[in-house]
């Protein structure tokens, strides 16, 4: 285990607006004490609890699952609570809200736009006339390399990490983006499924993977490594002609 | 104030309640659903359980198997006919969120796999890899987006239920995103706002757990049945607490003390088992209560190691290798690897007993129903009656969707027996919760409202943990008097009313300091020792043991409103078939069940 006992100082500059009382968004910098372990979200903490009551971030689980702390920690969106001041010894932090969206106060954005997106795809397995009708006493077959297959691409947690850093949501809030994307592609190539061509509108549209131009930074950001940018490419594959064509095709 | 007219207000958008909130909409799609998180739904609290929800399907296996683990789990705390209920639903329930998309764990064949679990006699337990509630949660929101009856109210925080001629009639509550007050009125109201792990300083809880729905009924009249039956788990990460899985144990993992031994067989749980194979409910494999015991009694005979970052014994996976762990145990890897520095690929990961589970909650009946008309509660801040005095890994998860869906049916029932109501009476307790929130901000005091938080925690580890007495109990109960006192001066520094968490934390606070008080209470009562609540006193030490003739009863927390004290009622526990026995693990239980099977034979050859 790590030494615990050596605690040293780090300077955090934290963007601060309040909605109410300011013009618009000032810094404030902090000193935090920080030891091995301390991470950014423990060391909010601090400030919050010893400096500053009145900032405000949003944070719940503390173990990188529930997706409520992502912040632009020196220009790179990350997690509070899987970011470690250790990593950035000797240097000072800036700490900003996620880019992209809408500053609601201090830390917190507003991430509807995120929300809606992620609810227009249809994320939920649409069956088959067929399979509508399975009764509670029994699964789909779905073998592990099926699952597989999708597996990866359903371990988003919309923190929002990959759309504070596409370029293309910067330039197109209307593109759908690479959370919401993912997600799409994630049922349509789920074998319990059978909605794709209910999805396809979003998916080929001008919005949807043809948005996107494969700067893959959003699978560099993302902190549960689901690869967003390539669930895209591969959901460009899945939108180019001869797919679709099958897909329109009714059912044998 | 804005007004609403609901059919159902869901507060809480875990498992429970969107479980709650599909159920609602598939009965009856012209039924308003109002479903009211403090968060966004998928950051609730159900998105941290790893290891998995029970689910009878294999062939040696029965639902009589299950119900009687429940029982026995719970040292008979349990209602029968509930756990009967629960038993029965598991399964089909299960079912339904693999329909849904949840992606569990499957055999080669495409079956759904099911993983050993502590307290479990068969491997009966679902899992999605080690993300069982993440991917619960997520399911159960995506799929809650196709009904366009349930409305959403994110990020809005309870401050109050509206109760008029004893009838649960709405709830106020706070948008944070825009700063102001709404007041829902609806036919029926469901509580499924999670448990009250943040009473306690170490624990594997999210920021959230603060016991809201809890102190929202307790203060309306409606008790909490059995709060000093508080689980810890025995194999959380030191210093952060976050949790490592009992599926780690379930897949093989072993607990050593410093001196690389396997303690838990001096504890009733032995005899020792083959690592690598392991067996259900010996050794690794008995209930979170007994290991956390033995940490606690290893630890008096110093036999545990010492880190920086406190106590631990030695959770052991590393003859599991890469491979299985990675694809059994991915997210424990990233998280010890992440917040311990430690690979448990390649050596073993310091742990040790920490708050995790509130068993005890709301009191309802089989079906969600509180005792005050129109109030329901479901999922960890519920008393269904299942857990009894120490729940079983993976019977809470699963829990959250039964009990959720038997709620969501009991509200669409009710939603269509009772007709709209509204009243000036409602609309004066909506503005006298919103004046009550405000006047926090009136407060010149000088007190600080994270030096209580972390007072209450820590009291309540020293009086109320894994082992108690009733000196330290004592002291806890005069703490937390003189914490409530010094939380009417702690002063707000934000005066803004967007997103303003100082000022909800306190409020949060307050229902957590109120949830902290039932639970001593019922603890300094109960003269026993039984599941989670062990006791080291007594006349002669008599509250050491189990105490059927007294203390086979459930504890009720009613708030006195003269005292502001919880007043603890005892309550009959329903047995139905299955008699209190002593509850051992290890070799000692299969010889008490050759025993009871060798005595039903007589009985049914003597017939």
């Amino acid at each position: 285990m790590a030494d615990t006992d050596i605690e040293k100082k780090m300077k955090i500059t934290v963007l601060r607006y309040r909605p109410e009382q300011d013009d618009k968004p000032w810094d404030q910098t902090f000193e935090v004490p920080y030891h091995h372990g301390t991470s950014l979200l423990e060391a909010l903490f601090y400030i919050k609890d010893n400096l500053e009551p009145s900032l405000s971030f949003r944070w719940s689980c503390r173990m990188a699952i529930c997706g409520s702390c992502g912040m632009m920690v020196n220009n790179v969106p990350h997690l509070a609570c899987k970011t470690f001041l250790r990593d950035y010894d000797g240097q000072e932090i800036r700490v900003e809200p996620l880019a992209n969206f809408p500053i609601e106060r201090d830390l917190v954005v507003d991430l509807s736009d995120l929300i809606e997106k992620i609810e227009l795809i249809k994320p939920y397995i649409i069956p088959s006339a067929k399979d509508a009708k399975m009764p509670l006493n029994r699964n789909f077959k779905q073998s592990p390399m099926q699952m597989e297959a999708y597996l990866q691409f359903a371990q988003c947690i919309n923190c929002g990490c990959c759309y504070a850093a596409c370029p293309q949501y910067k330039l197109n809030p209307k593109f759908i983006g690479p959370a919401a994307l993912t997600l799409l592609y994630r049922y349509n190539i789920d074998s319990r499924d059978s909605g794709a061509l209910q999805r396809l509108p979003f998916l080929n549209s001008e919005n949807g993977v043809w948005g996107c131009t494969f700067v893959g930074y959003c699978s560099e950001v993302c902190p549960k490594k689901v690869d967003p940018s390539s669930a895209i490419q591969l959901g460009k594959k899945m939108s180019a002609t001869d797919y679709v064509i099958k897909l329109v095709k009714p059912e044998e | 104030m804005e007004k609403y007219q609901f059919d159902v207000a869901i507060v809480g958008a875990g498992g429970a309640g969107l479980r709650a909130a599909i159920a609602v909409a598939q009965a009856d799609p012209k039924l308003r659903v109002a479903l009211i998180s403090k968060v966004y739904p998928m950051r609730s609290h159900t998105v941290a359980a790893e290891g998995g929800a029970a689910g009878v399907v294999r062939d040696d296996d029965s639902l009589q198997k299950h119900f009687e683990d429940t029982v026995a789990g719970g040292d008979w705390l349990c209602e029968q006919d509930v756990v009967d209920y629960f038993v029965h639903h598991t399964t089909e329930e299960l079912y339904q969120l693999e329909h849904w998309g949840c992606p569990w764990s499957r055999k080669p064949n495409g079956d759904i796999n099911v993983r050993r679990f502590g307290g479990m006699k068969v491997p009966r337990t679902w899992f999605a890899a080690d993300k069982s509630g993440f991917h619960m949660l997520h399911t159960l929101f995506q799929t809650s987006v196709k009904f366009p009856s349930i409305h959403r109210f994110d990020e809005h925080f309870v401050l109050d239920l509206l109760v008029e001629d004893g009838i649960c009639r709405g709830v106020v509550c706070y948008d944070l995103q825009n700063g102001i007050f709404r007041q829902i009125n609806a036919k029926c109201v469901f509580l499924a706002t999670g448990g009250a792990g943040r009473c306690y300083l170490f624990n594997t809880n999210g920021g959230i757990v603060t016991g809201d729905g809890q102190a929202l009924a307790y203060r309306h009249g409606v008790p909490l049945r059995d709060m000093e039956f508080v689980q810890y788990h025995p194999t959380g990460l030191l210093g952060c607490g976050l949790l490592m899985t009992e599926g780690c144990r379930g897949e093989g993992g072993v607990l050593y003390n410093k001196d690389h031994y396997r303690y838990l067989q001096d504890y009733g749980l032995g005899p020792e088992t083959p690592v690598g194979h392991p067996k259900n409910k010996y050794m690794e494999l008995g209930p979170r209560d007994k290991l956390s015991q033995a940490f606690w009694n290893e630890s008096k005979k110093g036999r545990t190691i010492k880190y920086p970052l406190g106590e631990a014994v030695l959770l052991d996976l590393t003859h599991l290798g890469e491979k299985y762990l990675h694809e059994r145990l991915p997210l424990i890897c990233e998280l010890a690897m992440t917040y311990s520095g430690v690979d448990p690929v390649k050596a073993p990961v310091p742990v040790r007993p920490v708050v995790h589970y509130t068993m005890g909650g709301i009191e309802t009946d089989g079906r969600t129903a509180t005792r005050m008309e129109g109030l329901y509660a479901a999922g960890e801040c519920a008393s269904v009656g299942i857990h009894g005095a120490n729940r079983l890994g993976s019977n809470s998860l699963v829990e959250t969707v039964v009990f959720g869906k038997a709620g969501g049916d009991a509200m669409a029932e009710r939603a269509h027996k009772v007709e709209d109501y509204d009243s000036p009476e409602l609309a004066r307790q909506a503005e006298e919760a919103e004046k009550r929130a405000l006047s926090l901000f009136d407060i010149k005091g000088t007190d600080s409202q994270g030096k209580i938080r972390h007072e209450m925690g820590q009291t309540m580890e020293e009086g109320v943990g894994i082992y108690r007495e009733e000196e330290g109990m004592q002291k806890t109960i005069d703490t937390l008097k003189k914490l409530k006192e010094r939380y009417k001066n702690v002063g707000i520094t934000d005066r803004g009313r967007v997103f303003n968490t100082e000022w909800m934390n306190l409020i949060e606070l307050g229902y957590t300091l109120d949830v902290a008080q039932t639970m001593v209470y019922s603890a300094i009562n109960r003269k026993e020792s039984r599941g989670s609540h062990q006791r080291l006193d007594g006349p002669n030490g008599a509250y050491k043991e189990r105490d059927d003739k007294n203390f086979l009863k459930h504890s009720l927390a009613f708030l006195n409103k003269e005292t502001g004290l919880p007043e603890i009622k005892l309550q009959d526990v329903k047995i139905t078939t299955f008699q209190p026995a002593k509850r051992v693990y290890g070799a000692a239980a299969e010889k008490a069940e050759a025993e009871r099977a060798a005595k039903a034979k007589a009985a049914q050859e003597a017939k």
